[in-house]
């Protein structure tokens, strides 16, 4: 193992170079610059700016890091051949591959958020920003773990895209809906316990609620969230929902990891 | 030098390796030929671990390869499609290797020449042409002067002058006392460089021995007529 970390180091900052360079990654960042800044100018301020960003971040984050690092795997493919054909463990290719696609994303995803801020100041919503780029870093984490997973599992790239859009629809677009629906036509049983473990079993909703808790803003929680905010209260539901987000990097990493080890190339 | 015993491979009902053995004797120039669909990649890509064997095992210097692939250090690998990171440099990549490797790549500046790369070492690897991209394939399998070269398809894509510069520098390898593997359909070039030759018929290995048994056995004059007339006849059996 000693040697092992070095040559993990070297593989995810190669990746890195070719990911950071990658034409996408600059738009991705330069979009919430100009987002956030233009948030920030005329949304009135620091805290204001932020809770409209929450939307944005909980939308884009996770569709960008799934579709990018999606098809980012299925580019490296050969690449990743190449190296496997040197004296290294697959264990190490694969941290390599995981942090040089995570961590030029998370760079730019906090970089693009925190730049104007840096410019214009933060005021009293430092700590707001700082769970803002905490949960958009956690999101990268969790839907570039998926995003490895798919592009391992599934031979064919065409069908990878559609599992990781398939993805991003269920967890940021439509689990709310479905949720919802289920809750009217169960409307008279007990529900609580129900809606707690729907709202574990998405990372989006609970990154929604991570941030939510933190504005205390009801309205915006979503059905799930409302729930869950009532149920445990602030501090300790975001111990429970940070720990919950954090089993959502690691299960799907554990998971890709079997597969990228047992994997024909 | 390698030795695969017993090996078995099956990619869902389809069985594309059956119980193949195959002894590669150091210092010599050994052929793996088939038809298309042999098995030819998938057994040096199980040599290299790369495809995981359903059964069977694979020994370097007699002993059995240990799963963290430390063996890869004593081998030089050109895959058959050369795809790489896009918008790497060929020099990056090649200190890439250098840095997994942990020792000095020795870039053969000489091969590097002859192949008419110089210029191109510092293009990013998406704009190279599908030649040129064969030819960094090619200077990365001698990069460490490795004791085994692992070759599939080594010349297809390449111009008929740097096939000749590739087809002269296994030639050299091999008078270095290298060993090297090659796989291809090019009967010609492999008569001209293979000392043994190993056929691979539908997942099973049909002959493994020296090119001039093989030519006595079937009363053929080229390694062409011979392998034709080893296929023929399990087509007759």
């Amino acid at each position: 193992m000693s040697t092992s970390l070095p040559a993990a180091l070297r593989v995810a900052g190669y990746q890195m170079r070719d990911v950071a360079r990658s034409r996408w990654v600059i738009a991705y960042a330069l979009f919430f610059l100009a987002v956030t800044d233009a948030l920030y100018r005329f949304g009135g301020g620091g805290s204001r700016a932020l809770l409209s960003l929450v939307d944005i971040v909980l939308f884009i984050v996770p569709l960008v890091t799934i579709v990018f690092g999606t098809m980012y795997l299925y580019n490296a493919r050969e690449f990743t051949e190449l190296i496997l054909a040197q004296p290294v463990r697959r264990r190490t290719v694969f941290g390599g591959l995981y942090a040089g696609l995570v961590v030029p994303l998370a760079i730019a995803f906090v970089a693009g958020t925190g730049l104007p801020f840096l410019l214009h100041g933060t005021g009293d919503a430092a700590g707001t920003l700082i769970a803002v780029l905490l949960v958009g870093v956690l999101l990268t984490l969790v839907f570039g773990a998926l995003a490895l997973l798919i592009a391992i599992r599934a031979d064919d790239r065409l069908r990878g895209l559609g599992l990781a859009i398939g993805a991003w629809l269920l967890a940021a677009v439509v689990y709310d809906g479905l949720v919802l629906l289920a809750a009217s036509i169960f409307a008279d049983a007990p529900l609580e316990r129900p809606m707690l473990a729907a709202m574990l079993a998405n990372p989006v909703d609970l990154a929604r609620v991570l941030l939510l808790l933190r504005f205390d803003v009801a309205a915006l929680l979503g059905y799930t969230g409302a729930v869950f905010a009532q149920f445990f209260g602030g501090t300790r539901g975001t111990l429970i929902a940070g720990a919950a987000l954090l089993a959502w990097v690691a299960a799907p990493l554990a998971l890709a990891a079997r597969a990228f080890s047992r994997k024909d190339f | 030098m390698i030795e695969v015993l017993g090996l078995s491979k099956a990619f869902g009902r389809l069985t594309v390796l059956d119980g193949v053995d195959l002894r590669v004797r150091p210092g010599r120039v050994t052929a793996i030929v088939g038809p298309n669909a042999a098995g030819k990649t998938t057994l040096i890509k199980t040599m290299l671990g790369l495809v995981r064997p359903d059964a069977g095992r694979i020994l370097l210097g007699g002993a059995p390869v240990t799963s963290d692939g430390a063996y890869r250090s004593q081998i030089g690998y050109m895959p058959q499609i050369a795809r790489f990171p896009e918008n790497l440099s060929t020099r990056h990549l090649l200190a890439l290797l250098g840095d997994l490797r942990g020792t000095e790549a020795r870039v053969d500046r000489e091969l590097v020449r002859t192949l008419g790369l110089e210029t191109e070492l510092d293009k990013p690897l998406r704009t190279l042409s599908g030649g040129t991209r064969q030819k960094v394939n090619a200077v990365m399998a001698f990069l460490f002067a490795p004791g085994l070269l692992i070759l599939d398809e080594p010349t297809a894509g390449l111009d008929p002058l740097s096939s000749g510069v590739v087809k002269d520098k296994i030639a050299t390898e091999r008078a270095n006392g290298r060993t090297v593997i090659i796989a291809s359909h090019i009967m010609s070039e492999l008569d001209e460089l293979a000392d043994d030759v190993a056929v691979l018929l539908d997942g099973r290995m049909q002959f493994d021995g020296p090119v001039p048994e093989l030519k006595r056995l079937t009363r053929q004059a080229t390694l062409e007529r011979a392998i034709a007339h080893l296929m023929i006849r399990e087509v007759a059996a």
